[in-house]
This record gives C-alpha cells, structure tokens and sequence, in this order.
C-alpha cells in the first residue's frame, strides 16, 4: 500500500489533530446569541413549579389545593399519587454489575412519603412561572413528620430508624477488595500509619440550573423534549419507558448545556413530572429550576468518611494500605445510575500510582433522608486521591524523604505496562515518572522549596503539595450501566456523509456542553477525510439526528465518540477513494485526498474535488457502472473490549500560604501535568484541566451541603454554599506527557475530569506541607479556616 | 389589574422602547421574555453569580435585582447592544481566540464586567483584574483563560494609546 494512505492520518501535514483551533460557537455564545433550554420559546408553553417537601422526612396526610386549582392562570395541578397513575411503574435505582445492592421504589413525585426536604410533591402548572410560584403558595399540605436518618456514622446501628423498612437496614451496598496479603505486609513493616478522613456533600451548580422543555404532540403522539442534558438518549429512554410512550416516538434535543459537570447524566423526577403535564395537557410545559430548589433537588455528590492504614518500610517502599469507606447517600439510589459508583471507584483508585500489591478496601453506602447522590465529575478520585496522596506525605515524614523522592521510588514505572492498579483494576500507557520529572522542573521544585524554608524563619507558613493520580476514563461495557441494566450506551457512534457540494455532515452521539466536543470532533473527521475544518459540519445532541450514542459523561466524548468519528471518517474516505479510482481509472492506492480534492498520492496533483464526487455521487448517476452504487456515508461504532475504563495518570503541584492566625489559606499557584493520550486541541485540553482544577479546589475549600439533625439543608443558595471566584484561584500551569492509548487507533483518553479529580487532594497535601511546624494535620474537607482553627488547637 | 402594572418609556441598546408591564418583573425577565434579548442569562435570581449583568445608565447592574419599572426612563444596554455598537469586539474576539468561556452562560455578565473594568484603560495587575471580577461566577474556565484574555485585551488598547 502506498506510504501516503498507509500513513496514520494525524500526522500528514494537513493534520488538523494537534492544533489550537478555537470554537465556532463560542463566537456565537460571546455575541450572546447562546441558545440554552430557557431560550426556546414555543407558542402557547406553560410553566411548571413544584411544592417541596419541608421536611426530611413525614408522611403527606392530606393535600389541600383547591385555591391553587381555582386561581387564574392554573392550568393543573397535579399530586405524586396522580403522577404515579401516569407511570409504568417506580424506578429502582439498582444495577446488576453492583452485586447485593438494594434500593427502595421510587416515584417522581413523592406518592405518601417525603424522604428529604426538597423532594417534590405537588406540580402547578400554569401561564407563567409567577402565577405558578403563586399557586404553589396556596396549597396547604397536612404532614406528619417521621424522625429522619441523616448521620451516616449511626445509620448502620440498630436504633436508628430504618429509611425504608422493606429492605430491611439502611445499607445500599457494601463491597471488600482484598489483593496480596495485607495482613502479612502489615506484621513485616517497619512503620505503619494511620488516619481518618471526612468529605463533605458537594453540587454541581451550574450556572444554568436543570432545565426542560417538554412538548406533547396529541396529533402524532410525539414528544418532543428540548433539555440540558448530557446525555439525550439515556433521558429518552428513561422518560419514554416510565411515561409508556414508544421510545422512537421521543425526540430529544439538548441545546446549548450551561454548565453540566455530571449533574446533567441525571434523570429528575420534576422533569418528568413537567413532560408529563404536557402529555395531559397537550401543550408545551417548561420546567426551569430556580436556584433554590436546584439546591435540593440537583444530585449532590460525596459525603464519605475514611479511615486508612499504610504500611511501608524504612526505606519509604509501601507494603500495603488499607481504606475502611463508609458513603452517606441520599434517600433513594439515582435511577438509573445509583448512587454507589462514586464509593466504588474509590475502592478502585485509591494508592492507584503506586506499585504494592497488598490491598484491602471496604466500602458500606448507607441511605440518609437527604438529597440523592449520584455521579458528578470525577467520581470518587477527589476522595481516594486525597487519601492515597496523604499517607504517601505521612510516609514520607516518617521516613525522612522528601515527598517527592518517596513518589519516586513508589510509583509505577513507565516501562512497567501493561499492569494492574493496586486494586486490581487493569492500567495501561501510564506515564508516572516522566510526568513527575516535568512537573519538577515546571514547579522549578527546588527553589520553591528554598523559598519555603526562608519565608517559614520569618514566620509565613508556605505549603508546597505534590499529589499523583491515576484517573479512570472512557469506561467500556463491561460491568457498567448498559450490562448492568440501564439503557446507557458505552460505545458511542458517528454517521458521516458527503453531501452533494462536497460538505460533510457528521453526526455523533455525544455531546458539547462548551467544553468543545463539536470542535474536536469536527478536527478528527477533516483530518480522517482530508478537509479543511469549514467543509465539516459537526452535529450533536438530537436523538432525531444522530446515531445512537451514551452521550458525554466519565470523560469519554473524545476518547469514544473521538475513535468513532476516526472511523467512520477512514470508511467514507475509502469509499470516495475507490469511487474516484473508478471516475479516474486509476488504482486507488494511488491516490489520497487533500484539502478536499482527490490527489495523486506521489505528485500531490489535483485529479477530481469532492465536490465533484459529490455531485456525480448524488445527481450524475450515469457515469458510473450501473453495478457500482455509492453511498458516500458511513456509520461506525465504537466500544472498549478489553477494559473497563482507559486509565490516564499525572502529577499536581500546589503552592500556597496558611496563616495560622485566622486559618485562612492563599492559593499561590498550581501546575498539573497529565497524561490524556493524544491531544487533538491543545488548548481546549488545558481549559479543561484548568476548569476542573477550580472546581476540585472549590470542594477542597469552599464548597459544602450542610445539614442539621433535622436534615435540614442549612446553606441552600449561592450566598450561602461557596463556589470558587476569580480573586481566590490560583494560575494554573498545564503541562502534558502524550502516552496515546493502546486501545484505539487515535489514541486519546479523556481529560475532562482529572483536574477535578486530583486538585483536593494536592491542596491537602499542601496544607499540610504549611502547617507542618505546628505538628497537626488537616484531613477534612472543606478545609475551610474553622477546620485549621480545630487542627491548630486555636477553637 | 391597572395596579399591577405600569407602562415604562426607556431606550434598549439604542431603541426607545414603550411596555406595560407588571410591577413586580425583574428587568431581566422583562429583557428576556418581553424584548427577546436572551442574551443576558439567570443563574441564581439572588443577586451572587452575575449572569444577568446589564449595563444601566452606564452601570452595571444585576438584572435580577432590579425591576423593570425601576428603569423607566433609563438608558439599558445588554450583550447584543454591545456586540452590535462593537464596543467590546476586541475583548469578544479575545475570549473567542483564548478560549475564556465554555458552556457561556456566564459570559455575557463577564463580558460586561470586563468592558466596566477596561473602560478607564489603565494599567491593572493580574490580581487586580481577578477582584474586579469576583462578583462573577463562572464554573466552567477555573478564571484563567478569562483572566488572559481581559489582560490581554487591556493590553492592546494601552499599546493602541501610545
């Protein structure tokens, strides 16, 4: 075969794979002409609000809602116990591939029973949204309260209340891993630590709050549902089976996502509360959260305790750790999802870099009559990075190295693939020490360090942090949601078609919520075919339009739907080859395309533009064969094999500044170096880094759901729940080591979430870096200046 | 319900506009859902995260926290005003080219806060730059990029000045 099509497509000179191409809809967006759910505006649309539960936890006596029925402007109101009539059945938020696990029946609306405040109970649905908000304040509901469980520490324990009764305890699932011998490796060590750790509840808060539009067409019996989603074809799935409408009767559209970070995988009962108001009512029915109820509706993510033990040598080798995880989830496991991913993939990450092989980790998830948890970026790393990073600096101390030197001698090494996690989960194309060695001189380590040391004689407590992490990606269909029941796709899929004019239509199953999926989707297929970027429209988030696909989550959109596109692109690219071969009489191999004209491959010479393949391919039938038909479209589809996730790893860095006086803390700067495979854009892979980073050090500094004995969420609005500002967050370096995956021809793992992921636990680190000379650690989180008050013994 | 509503008289990125409208709608919404102007996004409705931002007689005020009978008489100017009069072309195409927004519902309020802080083109630290904005929220970028590109912007007009 000749060199020039043998060659892999990224690397011919016309590559756009590897370039910093900005995205065409952020000019749109800047020029605010952004089309997010709330700007689609549909003649005759009502609006939605809903009555919430006030209490964690009661019994709906009675419902009293005449007033609001009787008021102008009211189109339905409409009950749990209503709802449910309207639905196939409860859903269940348990999967298969999550062995023992148990959850209670759950409905869309609370039927009998509140289970947390914020739990809708009552729909308006009305002219606008004030009428509705009005109405809602007309309805009397006679409760009767039920003691809550919300303290994850006693729900296991006999006297507390049982949440839900029909199963039996409050345990959701609990799962050990147990690899080598800890107990041995515990006996033989020269040191062994131990600590305990907690986590507190985040949310996700974007910006734009969950979002729907639902429009029930009587006259066809088609629904049509515009919603800031992820993922369109899960949430067709899901509305179209508990509504009991033929799932390729619901189009989903997902417009521009103003902010997602995981929270927007999810299906909310209040959604399909609202498309079910527009199935009774035969009209459209909005449903745009306000930021108030998204704070107790929203799923919210983490709440974990740990308590860990590692054992090591003198020398500073680790022999073996040990996490004992206990997960306070919410009322109800998230369908379809659950709420036990994140405990999980803390059992599977935690100590991930490293090279021993004895391992124990445990894990119980508990319900608490709080908001239902579920994934949100980064599932489970900020808690097992943070806890792995810690012991490592604990060793470290004891042992006299230098935190850095101790991550040297422990972590895998570059050479030493393919390998498995200490907990057992299969990694691959890993760069630990290459990343660490950039980092250093990135951080410039050793001056730092000295700086450190002369600041600290004039009594400024600077912390210096270094956290590794291994991240899980792209995960496969093994042992995930799709084997596990839930109609969620791990393989993703693209159609790709040359239309007459020599364009390109290419349509992928997963989506763009600015991060760039279209923009880079749009540079793999131009690059696979030989276009320029301008002859390729990239079109996502239609379940009318696109293949089927699982959407963007777990950091998959470029590392699956991204090989999707490769492929699909090769395909069309071999099919417009061998119709020139036949327009030209020539041997296909001895001719490429560039820059959207068929070329000779050896002299580069323009022979035939697509264009013209386009139009003989569409309109001028008659000078081909009548035995050769083209089709000049194709689909492929594209799934992991072998593994479960594709792994990526890398290193952070943290510098900041402690002042033990009143425990606040100066973020200084922050360097990440991380390995995602093949680039395709570098710039928007560093914007994900640097975004991720900032809301992993939100949840490191800021950001908590606080609730009382009551289960009362005490903080619920963004005066009260800290998300990161401008003023507070460092620079952030970025920095890549380019491992390509073994799995795909393309090469690219994802990125989206690592920042996330490993930011908590490197600032951790580097608080305690600081406060060394005060012989106290910090192991909670927020560490807000209360918490390094308590640790200094101050209050 | 005449004493519900009120009719307001006020010129709208440069078109005096008339409207009857009900006393108690915030001016975004009455920007939003009476004029179209869509621009200019809700993400909190109390007052914090400042994506819905609009300049008002030459301030920037939340649209959130404001009514619409509050700027009768008052000269409102939002995104699409500022795009279209190319007030802000320069710093527009600056987070275009540096990437500074991603899902870009916060973007029209940074863009109007920048534009208040580029508005004297004096010099400004990176620090300086980062207060100014703290009353806007984004939670896609981590600020950097959005950072660079007001720095950027600042920048080009001193260098255009001299």
């Amino acid at each position: 075969m000749n060199d020039a099509i043998d060659r892999s497509a990224f690397e011919r000179t016309n590559s756009h794979i590897g370039r910093s191409l900005s995205r065409a809809s952020a000019r749109r967006t800047v020029a605010g002409r952004g089309k997010y759910t709330d700007d689609v505006m549909l003649p005759r649309t009502l609006h939605a609000a809903f009555v919430r539960s006030p209490y964690a936890h009661a019994w709906i006596r009675k419902i009293n809602a005449e007033a609001a029925v009787a008021m102008p402007g009211v189109a339905l109101v409409m009950t749990g116990a209503e709802l449910a009539e309207l639905c196939t059945g409860p859903w269940v938020g348990v999967l298969s591939c999550f062995e023992g696990m148990k959850s209670a029946p759950q409905y869309p609306m609370a039927v009998d029973r509140a289970c947390w405040q914020g739990e809708p109970v009552v729909m308006v649905v009305g002219e606008s949204r004030a009428v509705v908000e009005d109405a809602c304040d007309l309805i009397n509901i006679e409760w009767e309260e039920i003691p809550p469980t919300v303290d994850a520490g006693t729900a296991l324990d006999p006297d507390t209340a049982v949440l839900h009764p029909e199963l039996g305890d409050n345990l959701a699932f609990a799962k050990t891993i147990d690899r080598g011998d800890v107990d041995k490796a515990f006996d033989i060590a020269d040191h062994v630590i131990e600590e305990s750790f907690s986590f507190g509840r985040h949310t996700a808060v974007s910006l734009e709050p969950r979002s729907l539009l639902a429009d029930y067409d009587p006259g066809t019996q088609r629904l049509t549902i515009h919603t800031s989603s992820q993922c369109p074809h899960m949430i067709q799935a899901v509305f179209a089976r508990t509504l009991g409408i033929p799932e390729h009767n619901v189009r989903i559209v997902a417009p521009d996502v103003g902010g997602s970070f995981g929270l927007k995988i999810h299906t909310f009962g209040d959604e399909v509360a609202s498309t079910a108001a527009s199935m009774v009512l035969g009209r459209p029915v909005k449903f745009i959260a306000d930021r108030l109820e998204s704070f107790v509706s929203d799923i919210h993510a983490r709440e974990h305790q740990i308590f860990a033990r590692m054992a090591f040598r003198k020398d500073g080798e680790i022999l073996a750790m040990e996490i004992d995880d206990l997960a306070g989830v919410g009322a109800y496991s998230a369908y379809p999802r659950t709420s036990v991913f994140e405990a999980n993939q803390v059992l599977n990450i935690t100590g991930g870099p490293y090279k021993f092989e004895n391992y124990r980790a445990s894990t119980k998830v508990v319900y608490l009559n709080k908001v239902p948890t579920s994934q949100y970026r980064a599932v489970g790393h900020p808690i097992g990075i943070s806890v792995g990073e810690h012991m490592v600096d604990r060793a470290a101390e004891q042992t006299g190295l230098d935190p850095l030197e101790i991550r040297r001698l422990n972590v895998m090494q570059d050479d030493a693939y393919p390998a498995l996690a200490p907990s057992g989960v299969p990694v691959n194309d890993l760069s630990h020490e290459a990343c660490i060695d950039k980092l250093v001189e990135l951080m410039d380590y050793d001056r730092l360090r000295s700086e450190q040391a002369e600041l600290r004689e004039q009594g400024i407590y600077r912390g210096i942090g270094i956290a590794g992490f291994i991240k899980g990606t792209a995960p496969g269909p093994q042992g995930y949601y799709g084997a596990g029941g839930a109609p969620i796709a791990s393989q993703d899929a693209c159609t790709i078609k040359l239309e007459p004019s020599g364009g390109v239509i290419c349509t992928v199953g997963v989506t763009d919520q600015g991060q760039g999926v279209d923009t880079v989707m749009g540079q793999i297929a131009a690059t696979a075919l030989g276009v320029s970027m301008e002859a390729v429209r990239v079109i996502s988030g239609d379940t009318d339009a696109v293949p089927y696909g699982g959407g963007t989550y777990a950091s998959r959109a470029t590392a699956i739907g991204g090989e999707a596109v490769y492929q699909a692109s090769r395909a069309l690219r071999t099919e417009i080859l061998e119709m020139a071969s036949i327009l030209l009489q020539t041997e296909v191999t001895k001719l490429d395309i560039v820059d959207a004209n068929v070329v000779d491959a050896n002299t580069g010479q323009a022979r035939i533009p697509l264009s013209e393949i386009g139009r003989i391919g569409h309109f001028q039938l008659g000078e081909l064969p009548d035995d050769y038909q083209p089709i000049l479209s194709a689909t492929h589809r594209y799934r992991l094999t072998e593994l479960p996730y594709i792994f990526t790893n890398g290193v952070h860095g943290a510098y900041l500044e402690v002042d033990p006086e009143t425990g606040f803390i100066r973020l200084l700067k922050h360097w990440v170096v991380e390995d995602c495979g093949r680039i395709i854009n570098p710039n928007l892979a560093d914007e994900q880094v640097r975004g991720g980073c900032v809301q992993g050090l939100g949840g490191a500094f800021y950001e908590h759901c606080i609730y009382d004995d009551a289960g009362q969420l005490l903080n619920g609005s963004m005066v009260d729940y800290l998300t990161p500002m401008a003023v507070e967050m460092p620079d952030i370096v970025v920095a890549h080591i380019e491992t390509p995956t073994s799995e795909s021809e393309l090469g690219a793992k994802g990125v989206g979430e690592s920042g996330t992921g490993a930011a908590p636990g490197v600032a951790m680190c580097a608080v305690n870096d600081a406060l060394r000379p005060f012989e106290t650690v910090v192991t909670e989180q927020p560490m807000t200046p209360e918490v390094v008050l308590r640790a200094l013994g101050k209050i | 319900m005449s004493d519900n509503t009120q009719t307001i008289t006020l010129t709208v990125n440069g078109q005096q506009i008339t409207r009857l409208v009900r006393i108690r709608q915030h001016l975004v919404d009455f920007l939003r859902i009476e004029l179209g102007l869509t621009g200019s996004h809700l993400g909190c409705e109390h007052g914090v995260c400042g994506a819905c931002s609009v300049r008002v007689d030459n301030c920037v005020v939340r649209g959130c926290l404001m009514l619409a009978v509050q700027v009768d008489g008052s000269v409102v100017e939002t995104v699409e005003g500022l795009t279209e009069s190319g007030e802000i072309s320069d710093l527009q195409d600056n987070f275009v080219e540096r990437d500074a927004l991603q899902c870009g519902f916060c973007t029209s309020g940074m863009l109007i806060t920048a534009a208040e802080l580029l508005r004297d083109a004096a010099p400004k630290s990176r620090d300086e730059i980062r207060d100014f904005l703290s009353g806007n929220y984004c939670r896609c970028t981590g600020y950097h990029a959005i950072v660079d590109a007001v720095e950027m912007t600042l920048k080009q007009r001193l260098e255009g000045q001299s």
